[in-house]
């Protein structure tokens, strides 16, 4: 049953790995702004389709 | 805001397009600047931008010189978060950052300009990070891209002042520790609490019982630490606010458990104890959350500009921050700028507003040789002025230096749960006392424990944790609402009110347009063509207001012209003369001095009538005064004249007190006064001239026609349109203090539970780790459950 040491250890390491892994993100501003992320990643999909439709569109206009 | 169906709304903005002329790309524009931001979007393919959100944009305004202070390398320093030569980094503040398009087209800056390699935006705060190549393009330039796009940085006195603000991240580390350490502790202390093998359990218990005090000591004596110095400094002067109990139970459960797990008698009450802390904290982080967007701090600094324009003595401008104005020097103010000085007039056309310092609605004209205030903002053209004192010493930043703008209201207020803490801590001492007098007398061996079990079981968790919740969810609530607080104890200290003063201008009336009357002789079709005509020529604002409200007259051209300022116009058309003004200078006798604003017309030496101008109030005005004169007294305090006295007499209750031409330090006076006749005071204004008596009041309250234009430093933030559902608002923030009192007796059933356990002597640490989770999860629920209640009720009114 000594086995029981181990995994306590395993567990508490674990959770220290968790844990710290909390403390960096706090420390690097992540909880600072919890709202703009989420809106920034609806952007990416349409950061690549939409400019090349946009283009042929502006120059016909313009001349 | 409803729109006809024929209504075209710009294409960029959403403002309604009035001539439908202004069209790009089959689009159509309300005005050139919107149109001219289109445009950049387009040709840099940004025009996602208007996909994102429909009429995302903002109208870019005039900006020509403004900004030329940032050219200024000492300035622009300050301003800075980051410089090393190549490349800078700054923090600017939007205000019109608004919806997520805001944040895409702030964020594809680089597509705009390549020199920016990076930004970003934090929208709760409306702020934009921007990195840029400073060899490429300076800071100067950068702001000016950003305005040409609608996205107007404000930088004031206060960026320069301030400095780099650290963020404080406290709260969430204590919380995150007392978290981890509750969770952990929770499993370790199980295998006790189930025990089935009974030999199994022998063998290992040790090892979990010290692992669980490692855990312990963190949260003790890092996460649970405030409580021990805030009871440490109630004590030291003579108060037993809340922490007191609460640590007094924090020790003992530490104590006890510790001489247990030593004496090895016991298991301890290590997940009791790091599971209290972590709900105590998690009350205290649930009521600090506030509203990032808006500032209650704000103080003149924030209106003031950084820099104004000098010229030295070889009549070269030059920009000078506004710190380095010397009495003697020389300004230019241009047209909307803000005089940062007082000062003489020495040349121009000065038209002040001064509604910012005074509350006095009208702009006023000076002529060359009288002196101006600082805080009056120029309105038409450039002038130039003298400058008589340096900033500091101005009329009205002297204000600022009145002991009352150093006042903590929070520490000065004693909330309820401070007085009942009192009582609590001393009847909780005293049944431990005796039930511990009763032990030694039968039974010595179990009288410790007894004591210390009374401390742990009468530990305020719950009742400390009903005012957090309740009032931090009525912040919530009053912010759907348009109501927004600088921290949740003010809604504790509005609830306990006396008497609402209010201020006039801009307060109870409304900024938009005043309501025009026609007193006098009827006007011929002819003499209306020529008032419309005469007015059409002058730039002063209240013929600017009455041209608007005329109809439409065919365009003539006069004879003669003349407008003669601070008097009125004059002018000749087919012989007929017509002159429109003042009451001294159309010759006209007024009977009765009504102080009302009035414009003067005279045609072929004859007077024919007036116009007079009136606030219009804000809508709802009677009802709001009569709900809540029920419960407190009310009085206005006015910078402006007595004009509406007779008026503002009809609507108000009888017995009000109406005192008028009240400037900012009379205003502080008079709150003051009442407040030393044992008044509870809420002041309820606009202004920087109301920022004193705001200041000092018990609770300062500024409605705000547009909440992201800042406000003087106050307790909280109503938006002018929610101005007629004031009433309801006060009277739910005293169903809160109702709530919260319904939770203390809940909490003290528990206690008393308990207490029964800890007095008789079988306080098991399995009870102890239901009973109080429970306790403090019920009070939760029931106070968001009341809450959301009062919310509902606020939403149908």
């Amino acid at each position: 049953m000594s086995i029981i040491y181990m995994l306590l250890a395993v567990s508490v390491v674990v959770a220290i790995g968790f844990f710290v892994a909390f403390i960096i993100s706090v420390k690097n501003g992540q909880y600072d702004d919890v709202y703009t992320p989420s809106i920034r990643m609806l952007f990416d999909d349409e950061l690549v389709k939409e400019p090349k439709q946009k283009k042929t569109t502006n120059i016909k206009n313009q001349n | 805001m409803s729109t006809k169906k024929e209504d075209i709304l710009c294409y960029h903005c959403g403002d309604l397009c009035i001539d439908n002329k202004i069209v790009a790309d089959d689009k159509l524009f309300c005005c050139n600047g919107c149109k001219t931001v289109y445009e950049i979007f387009s040709e840099n393919d940004l025009t996602c931008y208007y996909d994102i959100q429909s009429n995302p944009g903002s109208t870019p305004s005039e900006i020509s010189g403004k900004y030329d202070f940032l050219a200024n390398e000492e300035i622009a320093k300050k301003l800075l978060e980051f410089n090393d030569g190549k490349h800078q980094i700054i923090s600017l503040y939007i205000p019109t950052i608004h919806c997520s398009s805001c944040i895409w087209v702030l964020e594809n800056l680089n597509k705009l300009q390549p020199a920016v390699t990076a930004s970003q935006v934090n929208f709760p705060k409306k702020t934009v990070r921007i990195t840029f190549k400073s060899e490429e393009i300076s800071l100067k330039e950068l702001v000016l891209i950003l305005s040409s796009i609608g996205y107007e940085p404000y930088i004031s006195l206060e960026d320069y002042t301030s400095g780099k603000k650290a963020v404080d991240r406290q709260l969430i580390y204590k919380l995150g520790v007392a978290g981890f350490a509750f969770g952990n502790t929770m499993f370790l202390s199980f295998p006790e609490y189930f025990q089935v093998d009974g030999f199994w359990i022998e063998k290992y218990k040790y090892i979990f019982r010290w692992l669980m005090f490692a855990f312990s000591l963190p949260v003790v004596f890092y996460s649970g630490w405030d409580y021990f110095v805030s009871a440490f400094k109630g004590l030291r002067s003579k108060v037993l606010n809340i922490d007191v109990p609460i640590a007094l139970g924090i020790s003992a459960l530490f104590l006890r458990s510790v001489s247990e797990i030593v004496l090895d008698i016991g298991t301890g009450f290590f997940d009791s104890l790091t599971g209290l802390i972590f709900f105590l904290l998690i009350g205290r982080f649930f009521q600090q959350r506030t509203y990032s967007f808006l500032s209650f701090e704000r103080d003149y600094k924030s209106y003031f500009p950084i820099a104004v324009t000098r010229i030295d003595k070889n009549k070269k401008e030059e920009t000078v921050q506004v710190y380095e104005i010397e009495q003697g020097d020389r300004l230019l103010i241009r047209n909307g700028e803000l005089i940062p000085v007082d000062g003489v007039l020495i040349y121009g056309n000065a038209l002040i507003d001064y509604s910012f310092v005074t509350g006095e609605a009208e702009a006023v004209q000076k002529i060359s040789g009288d002196k101006l205030f600082a805080g009056g903002k120029q309105q038409s053209g450039v002038i130039e002025i003298e400058a008589l004192k340096s900033v500091e010493q101005s009329y009205l930043t002297q204000l600022w230096s009145n002991d009352v703008f150093q006042k903590d209201k929070v520490a000065a207020f004693q909330s309820l749960i401070d007085r009942i803490s009192q009582r609590f801590t001393i009847v909780v001492l005293l049944i431990a006392f005796i039930s511990t007098a009763f032990w030694l007398y039968h039974d010595p061996s179990k009288a410790l424990n007894v004591f210390t079990a009374v401390l742990i079981i009468a530990c305020p968790c719950a009742i400390a944790l009903a005012s957090p919740f309740t009032l931090g969810n009525m912040l919530r609530i009053f912010g759907q609402q348009k109501f927004y607080f600088k921290n949740a104890n003010v809604i504790e200290r509005m609830a306990n009110i006396s008497t609402i003063i209010f201020d006039k201008t801009g307060t109870i009336t409304s900024n938009k347009k005043a309501e025009i009357s026609y007193e006098g002789k009827e006007l011929f079709k002819e003499e209306g063509v020529l008032l419309y005509n005469i007015l059409r020529a002058s730039n002063h604002p209240l013929s600017r207001q009455l041209y608007d409200s005329l109809s439409e007259e065919k365009i003539i051209k006069f004879d003669s012209f003349e407008e003669i300022t601070g008097k009125g116009m004059k002018a000749k058309f087919n012989e007929k003369t017509i002159k429109v003004g003042s009451a001294s200078f159309v010759n006209y006798e007024e009977n009765n001095n009504t102080f009302q604003t009035s414009v003067y017309l005279q045609i072929e030496e004859e007077y024919i009538g007036k116009y007079v101008f009136q606030n219009t109030y804000r809508k709802g005005l009677d009802a709001v005064f009569e709900s809540l004169g029920e419960f407190s007294k009310l009085a206005i305090l006015s910078g402006d004249n007595k004009g509406e006295k007779i008026r503002l007499e009809k609507l108000l209750p009888k017995g009000t007190t109406l005192l008028f031409q009240q400037d900012p330090q009379q205003k502080l006076e008079f709150v003051k006064q009442l407040q030393q006749k044992g008044e509870r005071v809420m002041m309820i204004g606009d202004g920087l001239n109301d920022a004193g008596a705001l200041a000092q009041s018990d609770v300062g309250i500024v409605v705000s026609e547009n909440i992201n234009v800042f406000s003087p430093a106050c307790d909280g933030i109503l938006d002018a349109t929610q101005f007629s559902e004031f009433p309801s608002y006060v009277s739910a923030s005293k169903k809160s203090i109702k709530i919260i009192k319904w939770s203390f007796v809940f909490s003290f059933l528990y206690n008393i539970t308990g207490l029964y356990f800890a007095v008789s002597g079988n306080l098991m640490p399995v009870i102890a780790a239901i009973l109080m989770p429970l306790s403090s999860i019920s009070i939760v629920i029931f106070t968001t459950i009341a809450t959301t209640y009062v919310g509902k009720m606020l939403k149908k009114t």
